[in-house]
């Protein structure tokens, strides 16, 4: 983690769709090689905050940059330099493993030929040499996932947004899905995850928790169980979320 | 083959207390390809609140639209209420209560108007059994009016279980209904769901959160359509065959690494905060953890002995499942 390399400032980021605030003027920093967790109840605004950091909404007031580019004036260079993969969109089923690799890679703007020797890399890594032309929907769920999140991080992104990567998956696989996220951020690629499982908050080196459209708390596992004098990480999220004002949806 | 038949049916019947029986329950997709549920069974007692945990694609949604008369099992047999799935299909589908994990209700309707229409084709009306719903039902009266099809996500799940109350069902299927939804407001649905058990309605729940299965009083664990183990969740916990461990320190990636691959160890998964750890020589680490201890280069170590989670016992049967 490298505090002087800063992958996303937001300043008073805000959104409101008519008169309802969904973002209300979040402000952090988030770090090169950081693993970031980025929690909050439904309805707190997690996907609207991460939808305009994505460069797919705009912002309706407040700054932010993401990998280096600004949301307002570059949010085509920001969809191009960062990953994205939550569990709903990831991978077309019908294609073989290499079409999928092939077609994201064409996607993020790869050659051809650096393509060739990424997909065939790609393939070896995850042990899936035997299975290059299998179709995805008939690959077990841990594969898709693993194939998924290397899909996503095929240019290189500085940073890759998860978003609920490991909603409804077996207990195995989704540690093993973590060791993934690990790799990553041990060469250097920021990770902005989502999550409901609790015991995933611990593996993040940060967390900022979401309430009520505003960012509540912000810091490491351990601080943060400290400051609410708290067993465990979902006890600090209940502590938050319970002074929700804004009901739930 | 009808003696048996016979046989097993009559079983069923003679105990009233079992409200749903699944004897050797299979299903298959794609002529056989894809498997299901290979060949399930267990039983569920009135007034019970059982839990069917297991990841996507373990076979939940399969099981509950066989046993709610919407899908036919290729092999076995299921009574819910006293009725044949196959044979009486007629009475299950008035007797029971079904939230499917995928919104099903009519999304140009009002909030005010699906409740009506659930109501009155099961032939009763909202007033009747108005009490079920109450707890619920008043925070969605703010938005009586607003087609279902504008609810957010919370908002939908709350009435999708009044429709499946209105007409107070014998048997109860959720499946999945915490799925995606936040921890606050998934304690929030389980307090509702001790309410509705208070009334007597059986109550089948499915859910891919392992800490959701200490609020069942029994549940079945399941992966790739089988069961592993049946049991409340102290009783599962209570046949965890081995002593876990917590361990920690500075550096807990490297302390994982290190310790998948210690002679010593024979398992090692994360936990949040902690690793949970296994040993291969139980009577060595009971004599002392120290020699232990001085064999990882790490600071900070800190161990200790836990009593299982659900999870941990979930992990463990996986595993020796051959995984």
């Amino acid at each position: 983690m490298d505090a002087k390399n800063i992958v996303i400032s937001a300043q008073d980021l805000t959104k409101q769709f008519g008169d309802f605030t969904a973002v209300d003027q979040i402000t952090f920093e988030v770090y090169g090689g950081e693993i970031f967790g980025f929690l909050g109840a439904n309805g707190a605004g997690k996907t609207t905050a991460m939808r305009m950091l994505c460069g797919l909404s705009k912002p309706s007031g407040g700054k932010a940059s993401v990998a280096g580019f600004d949301i307002y004036r570059e949010p085509e260079q920001i969809k191009r330099n960062i990953g994205y993969m939550s569990q709903k969109f990831s991978l077309y089923e019908d294609l073989t493993i290499k079409e999928n690799i092939q077609f994201f890679g064409g996607i993020y703007g790869l050659s051809d030929r650096v393509l060739k020797e990424k997909s065939t890399d790609l393939i070896q890594q995850l042990g899936l040499a035997e299975h290059a032309h299998t179709l995805v929907g008939s690959l077990p769920l841990g594969w898709k996932q693993k194939l998924a999140f290397s899909v996503a991080i095929i240019h290189q992104p500085s940073i890759v947004f998860l978003d609920e990567p490991t909603g409804g998956v077996d207990p195995i696989t989704r540690r093993q899905f973590w060791d993934l996220i690990y790799e990553a951020a041990d060469q250097g690629i920021t990770i902005f995850v989502t999550t409901h499982y609790m015991d995933e908050a611990e593996y993040c080196n940060r967390i900022s928790m979401m309430v009520d459209g505003k960012i509540a708390a912000l810091d490491s596992p351990t601080a943060l169980k400290q400051e609410f004098a708290a067993e465990t990480m979902d006890d600090v999220f209940f502590q938050l979320a319970r002074q929700a004002k804004r009901k739930s949806d | 083959m009808g003696d048996i038949k016979w046989a097993c049916t009559e079983r069923l019947n003679s105990d009233p207390m079992v409200d749903v029986s699944v004897q050797n329950i299979s299903k298959t997709y794609d002529e056989g390809t894809v498997k299901a549920l290979s060949g399930i069974s267990f039983e569920v007692e009135k007034g019970e609140l059982f839990g069917i945990v297991g990841p996507d694609g373990a076979g939940k949604t399969t099981l509950f639209r066989i046993l709610v008369t919407l899908l036919l099992a290729d092999a076995g047999e299921a009574m819910v209420n006293g009725s044949d799935v196959v044979k009486d299909y007629k009475e299950i589908r008035s007797k029971v209560g079904y939230m499917p994990g995928k919104f099903s209700l009519y999304q140009d309707l009002s909030v005010e108007e699906n409740l009506k229409f659930f109501a009155s084709i099961f032939g009763t009306t909202v007033e009747e059994n108005y009490h079920l719903v109450k707890d619920i039902y008043v925070q969605l009266e703010p938005f009586k009016r607003r087609r279902a099809g504008a609810l957010s996500g919370g908002m939908k799940q709350k009435l999708a279980l009044c429709c499946a109350l209105i007409h107070r069902p014998e048997v109860l299927f959720l499946d999945e209904p915490t799925t995606g939804v936040d921890t606050v407001s998934r304690k929030e649905f389980w307090e509702m769901l001790k309410r509705l058990k208070s009334e007597g309605i059986t109550i089948l729940v499915s859910t891919p959160y392992m800490d959701e299965a200490t609020l069942c009083e029994r549940i079945a664990l399941v992966q790739e359509g089988q069961i592993m183990s049946i049991d409340t969740p102290d009783g599962i916990i209570a046949r965890y065959p081995d002593q876990l461990f917590a361990i920690k320190s500075d550096n807990m990636s490297g302390l994982l690494r290190d310790l998948r691959a210690h002679p010593e160890v024979a398992s090692a998964f994360s936990f949040g905060e902690y690793h949970h750890i296994t040993f291969t020589d139980k009577q060595k680490i009971a004599e002392g953890a120290s020699s232990f201890l001085a064999t990882l280069s790490h600071h900070n170590l800190e161990m200790h002995t836990i009593t299982p989670t659900v999870e941990d016992c979930f992990i463990q049967l996986m595993s020796h499942d051959g995984r």
